[in-house]
């Protein structure tokens, strides 16, 4: 109840997405709506070709809506900014920069405006939240998949934006690292009290880390269901996989993306 | 039947050891030994004919009297001179037309077929025309290998930036990266790697044409010198100055090769 009082911090506006010419048109989704509001953990769920990457494209700005338009905080989106953070599934480190160097690129930009030592702590933060401090003159080709994609979420939270989106960033991972950087993910989330949209087809990656969850069913894209996770403001540990309502709730959207 | 001591375990365990013993210098040498060790063999078969195939030794002696005596040195000096100023007049050139190529989808489409047939004629043929425009002097030899330069680096150059991953793109305009700032902080690191691959085989295409733009009448210069020991039928001198180009490319090369590894240490190369 309370998070709805909220303004929201990204609003799709009856959005409709299509490709090919009017005789051959294939529709990814239209008329779709739906409101992420500020420090709410969102993850969309559903199988591949659902539209859910489309959705997260059009949030940071990479493509733009056929119709309709998506709003960040009342403004239209237009390109890619710096109030959106993004981490892609293939790990967009660069790597030709040290772990240190990737977190402080966006504060060497232009656009940034603060000094030395407020750069210099930034760094020092992310570096220790994300547990890479061991690792900071490392270069990516030394780290595992894991470590890169932390890498990745510090150097978004760097610039700090208001909103962090993630296309399936665990996706090409092992259980166990992806486990343990779902753990990391919520950690670093709760610590940093903003807003997130998480996508992936993994239906306990969704229950765990979310408080939200919107779920995705097949072409046209339509949105099936929205859940309140009975764990949303609560902390997390990987226990709370074996608890009854999260086998109950991940055997009902199961069911649900089956249909 | 087996004999305990040459059964084929045996032999290749004491052949491997054998390579191990060898670093990748030493295996490197041996490639060099192999080649030496047939071409005696030939030699002294009596399969080749002796007044055009001396023994390695005996140019090596020839090598040594030409250092010496006939100013070899000062031969090899103008034409590395030539073939430095030339590859990197062409490789500068050949940077910003390759990438405004590959980054603007029009510019590409309109001058690619043109680059491209451009790119065919063989820098030999164009002799004759550049000794009309631009005479028989050092610039006429030195825009001969700006030629060869610029074109075979520009491939290299349009192929690297054409196949730049969007993802990275992507991650810097999701920071807050200008445009500027992306070509300066994302393209131009990416392109490092191969700026290097296109050193290589630029100075490989330079070494290739450096004899086609010594036929312009230099005075000094390996291509000269083979060019001269042919037309006095001095057998011996033409395979010095092959050595020579031989053994001055080998080394630029493997310079440039172990700048690289240092430059680009960042890149995951597979170790085979």
């Amino acid at each position: 109840m309370k998070l709805e009082a909220l303004p929201p911090q990204i609003e799709f506006c009856s959005v409709g997405m299509e490709y090919g010419t009017e005789k051959n048109k294939h529709v990814v989704f239209e008329n779709l709506s739906l409101t992420i509001s500020e420090n709410e953990f969102v993850v969309i769920v559903g199988g591949s070709g659902c539209g859910k990457t489309t959705l997260l494209n059009l949030a940071a700005g990479f493509t733009k809506p056929s119709h309709g338009s998506v709003l960040v905080k009342g403004k239209k989106v237009n390109g890619a900014g710096r109030d959106r953070g993004v981490v892609f599934q293939q790990y967009a480190v660069f790597p030709w920069l040290t772990v240190r160097q990737n977190i402080e690129f966006p504060l060497n930009l232009e656009c940034c405006e603060l000094d030395v030592n407020e750069k210099k702590d930034i760094v020092e933060h992310y570096l220790i939240t994300t547990g890479l401090k061991n690792f900071e003159n490392s270069l990516p080709k030394a780290l595992s998949g894991g470590m890169k994609q932390r890498v990745a979420i510090a150097r978004a939270y760097a610039a700090n934006p208001q909103i962090l989106l993630m296309d399936e960033p665990f996706a090409a991972l092992d259980a166990q690292s992806r486990g343990s950087m779902q753990e990391v993910l919520q950690k670093i989330t709760v610590e940093e009290n903003k807003a997130a949209l998480f996508i992936t087809h993994s239906v306990e990656e969704a229950i765990f880390l979310a408080d939200r969850i919107i779920v995705m069913g097949n072409q046209p894209a339509v949105i099936k269901e929205i859940i309140n996770t009975p764990f949303a403001n609560k902390k997390r540990n990987t226990e709370i996989r074996l608890l009854p309502e999260f086998i109950e709730l991940r055997r009902h959207i199961e069911n649900q993306l089956k249909k | 039947m087996q004999n305990p001591f040459f059964n084929n375990k045996k032999i290749i365990e004491i052949f491997s050891q054998f390579l191990l013993f060898f670093n990748r210098i030493g295996i490197a040498l041996l490639g060099f030994f192999i080649f030496f060790s047939i071409w005696y063999i030939l030699w002294s078969s009596g399969l080749v004919h002796r007044e055009l195939v001396p023994r390695p030794d005996q140019i090596i002696v020839q090598l040594i009297h030409n250092f010496t005596e006939s100013g070899l040195v000062w031969d090899l000096l103008s034409s590395v001179q030539r073939v430095i100023i030339g590859l990197s007049i062409g490789m500068i050139l050949s940077l910003p037309v390759g990438f405004a190529l590959a980054w603007y989808p029009k510019i590409g489409l309109m001058f690619k077929p043109l680059i491209n047939s451009f790119r065919a004629l063989p820098p030999i043929a164009l002799s004759p025309l550049v000794i009309v425009f631009l005479g028989i002097g050092e610039v006429a030899r030195t825009s001969i290998l700006i030629y060869a330069a610029f074109f075979s680096s520009l491939v290299v150059i349009y192929e690297a930036v054409s196949a730049i991953e969007e993802v990275y793109i992507r991650a810097a305009r999701v920071l807050g990266t200008k445009e500027s700032e992306i070509f300066r902080k994302i393209v131009v690191p990416l392109l490092i790697p191969n700026l290097f691959v296109a050193l290589r085989i630029s100075l490989g295409v330079c070494w290739g044409t450096l004899v086609a733009a010594e036929l312009l009448a230099a005075e000094r210069g390996l291509g000269a010198v083979i060019q001269n020991a042919g037309n006095y039928f001095k057998i011996t001198d033409i395979y010095v100055g092959l050595f020579c180009i031989g053994a001055v490319a080998l080394t630029m090369d493997a310079i440039i090769s172990k700048a690289m590894g240092i430059v680009v240490n960042w890149q995951d190369r597979v170790e085979r």
